[in-house]
């Protein structure tokens, strides 16, 4: 590797100023902040502040809303992640094969990305709102009753598609780019070894997209669990009964809404400690497992 | 090129001047749409009758992100001098004792005419304190009334001039409605939490919580899981599973509207100040208006119903001279004549009884627009039914929600949804007077 020397010693610090500040100010100091406030208890107006220790952690730890909101977090990112990356390999795959429409077939596919959230969220609302929406009206033909006002399951199944949905694209583009890689000269050996499409699939294209597949699910997660916010705002806001309510949409709700500054806090440092752990499980066991 | 220099530098130095000379006072506020312009309206009203002070009005979006504006705005040291703040913030705003200037105080500091007598009790009793002393001063509110439907009505051979008076005929007139097949369902209803609880349990002088109804303090608990509210949302859930009354969703019920709007169901419960919009709404029927109906088996029913809607508050650590001109502007927003243009043109109820005078031809001329203000000046106030005074409480709203929910969903009975609503409200409530101890 090629090492570049400064023979200044400021001059590295200067370089890297831009970058550090916005750091900072973005992320440390914010983060500071919100770890101070999780000890703290305050009134909305921020006139009597309190030190109350680890009570608003325990406090969450004895609310059955938010070991509820845990467990719909997990639910919802695993459906999202597999759902959209399920998908997205699919299509991925499909345009692969094609010769001269790929092109066409990707630029098409790379659309919904360009979507902002709210209005994506907006878009699925209408067109599974029960009293004006076009699916309420088809699923009810085929027997089923759909209402994601006043049933959980529809309500999740809602926001799982709305926010897979977004995301297609995303992993598509990245598949692609993975199956490109793949080298046809594997594939071919295999189909002369006599190999059938999706045998070839499962032992060769499979763990040769692996490198692929592990950056997606990194990024799925995270995008599950922290830019799908405008998605739940714009359709359950959490509800019916509490069952979309992700940890991130809490946090906004009890903070904003709610003016609970120190409870939201406190999620917030709760989030933050899962995104430290998830990331570095990923990156110390699976990655081990990863043929690059 | 000169010459236009020194023009414009002149023009600048007159405008700054200009703008020297008259005091700003900021207004933030939730009123989008029509509502919207006639406030901004109302306001240059105020802005030309003198040229001491300017009130500049700016929309911040919905009730809660308003509030929420104005308190991160506190907390920066960049308040508005006036915040108009929804009715369950009432108890929020009160408690921030240093963050508010109660309004019976500004008008007192500031020599303003001010006269508590001339309002109506039953508007501004739910923003006073317990010695009466009005601390925001109410800009718009409403009750709930119901709405039916008179087409249907004849269809089902029901007279169409005699809304239900009591619940019992509602639920057999929503049977005969259902049974001719004049409409499908008998009725629907907006805010399951402030109609068919929160005013419920005032229409029939029911507490809602302890220390009249968290007027007394922040030590005050909810009590609403008591035999009327229980009897009433099992008969709710009963109905619904009759396929009589159908829930139109959480909050406001966004989906309510809309089902009476296509008289899929022939009654609706909703906000006086809906009016306008069900008027124009309700093109292909006939449109009658009726109190909310009771339990006659309850002693003391109907009582009155309690008002909705929002209030102005003062926030503190403005510049004197802002509040002199909002003492000015209160002044001018109380009058009956812009009360009674506000009024008349919102549907929000008057504020004082002069206004209320002053609008008896507008009520005579469009009938049903009084049933509001009538429901609510029934009977005095009593502890029970002056309105809701408690921390927390847009939660608390969003709770009774999920539990109605897990009602109607029968994954709980009424007695066990309302006891929920208690224990996991008054945990709020516990830490709302913990965090302003």
């Amino acid at each position: 590797m090629k090492r570049t020397l400064f023979r200044n010693q400021l001059l590295p610090w200067l370089l890297l100023a831009p970058q550090l500040a916005i750091t900072f100010v973005f992320f440390l100091w914010p983060a500071a902040q919100a770890i101070r406030q999780s000890f703290l208890r305050q009134d909305a107006f921020g006139i009597n502040t309190s030190f109350v220790g680890l009570a608003n952690f325990r406090a969450l730890w004895n609310s059955p809303e938010y070991l509820n909101s845990l467990q719909v977090t997990a639910v919802f990112a695993v459906l999202v992640t597999v759902l959209s990356m399920g998908f997205s390999l699919l299509l991925a795959v499909a345009v692969d094969r094609m010769i001269r429409s790929a092109s066409v077939y990707t630029t098409l596919l790379v659309w919904p990305y360009a979507v902002a959230p709210a209005v994506a969220g907006i878009l699925w609302w209408f067109i599974f709102n029960p009293t004006i929406g076009v699916m309420p009206y088809v699923l009810e033909m085929v027997g089923y009753d759909w209402n994601h006002i006043s049933s959980k399951s529809d309500a999740m199944a809602l926001v799982v598609i709305a926010s897979a949905w977004k995301q297609i694209s995303y992993n598509f583009l990245f598949f692609v780019a993975g199956l490109q890689s793949v080298p046809a000269s594997l594939r071919e050996a295999a189909a002369i070894d006599g190999a059938g499409p999706v045998r070839r699939f499962f032992d060769i294209t499979l763990p040769l997209l692996s490198p692929t597949t592990f950056f997606l699910l990194v990024v799925n997660i995270v995008y599950a669990m922290f830019d799908t916010f405008a998605v739940i705002d714009a359709t359950t806001e959490g509800g019916p009964a509490q069952a979309t309510n992700i940890m991130v949409y809490k946090v906004y709700f009890d903070g904003f809404v709610g003016q609970n500054m120190g409870s939201s806090a406190a999620q917030s440092v709760v989030l933050m400690v899962i995104v430290i752990a998830l990331t570095i499980v990923q990156f110390r066991w699976v990655e081990k497992k990863v043929a690059y | 090129m000169k010459y236009l220099f020194t023009a414009s530098a002149v023009a600048l130095l007159a405008s700054l001047s200009a703008a020297n000379a008259q005091t700003e006072i900021q207004w933030w506020h939730a009123m989008g749409g029509e509502l919207g312009a006639k406030l901004e309206e109302i306001t240059k009203g105020f802005n030309d009758s003198q040229d001491e002070y300017t009130v500049v009005p700016s929309y911040k979006g919905t009730y809660p992100e308003t509030m929420t504006a104005a308190i991160a705005a506190f907390r920066a040291q960049q308040q508005p001098a006036i915040v108009q703040v929804f009715e369950v913030g009432t108890g929020t705003m009160m408690a921030a004792k240093g963050a508010i200037v109660p309004v019976h105080q500004l008008m007192a500091d500031q020599g303003a005419a001010f006269d508590p007598a001339a309002y109506l009790p039953a508007v501004v009793g739910y923003y006073t304190d317990t010695e009466g002393n009005m601390l925001s001063m109410p800009f718009n509110s409403s009750t709930p009334i119901v709405y039916y439907n008179k087409t249907v009505f004849e269809k089902a051979g029901l007279d169409p001039n005699t809304p239900p008076k009591t619940w019992a005929e509602l639920e057999e007139f929503s049977k005969t409605i259902r049974d001719t097949g004049a409409a499908t369902c008998g009725f629907t209803t907006q805010w399951v939490s402030w109609i068919q609880t929160e005013n419920l349990s005032a229409w029939h002088n029911q507490p809602i919580g302890t220390e009249q109804n968290g007027f007394g303090g922040t030590a005050a608990r909810l009590t609403l899981n008591g035999p009327v509210q229980v009897k009433h949302w099992e008969n709710l859930k009963r109905m619904a599973d009759e396929g009589v009354f159908k829930y139109g969703g959480p909050v406001g019920g966004d989906n309510a509207a809309p089902m009476f709007y296509s008289q899929e169901c022939a009654m609706y419960m909703g906000s006086s100040a809906s009016r306008a919009g069900v008027i124009a709404n309700a093109k292909d029927f006939e449109l009658g208006y009726g109190m909310l109906p009771y339990y006659d088996d309850v002693e003391g029913a109907p009582q009155n119903s309690i008002i909705g809607g929002a209030t102005l508050w003062v926030l503190s650590g403005r510049p004197d001279e802002e509040y002199a001109g909002v003492a000015k502007f209160f002044e001018y927003l109380s009058s009956p004549e812009v009360q009674a243009d506000w009024a008349s043109f919102s549907g929000y109820l008057p504020i004082t009884q002069a206004a209320m005078d002053q609008m008896a031809d507008y009520y005579a001329e469009n009938p049903g627009a009084d049933t509001g203000i009538k429901q609510i000046t029934l009977n005095e106030p009593t502890e029970n039914s002056k309105g809701l005074r408690f921390g927390n409480y847009v939660q608390i709203r969003g709770i009774i929600d999920e539990e109605f929910e897990q009602l109607l969903a029968g994954s709980k009975d009424a007695q066990g949804a309302l006891d929920a609503v208690v224990e996991r409200g008054n945990a709020l409530i516990e830490e709302f007077e913990a965090q302003n101890q």
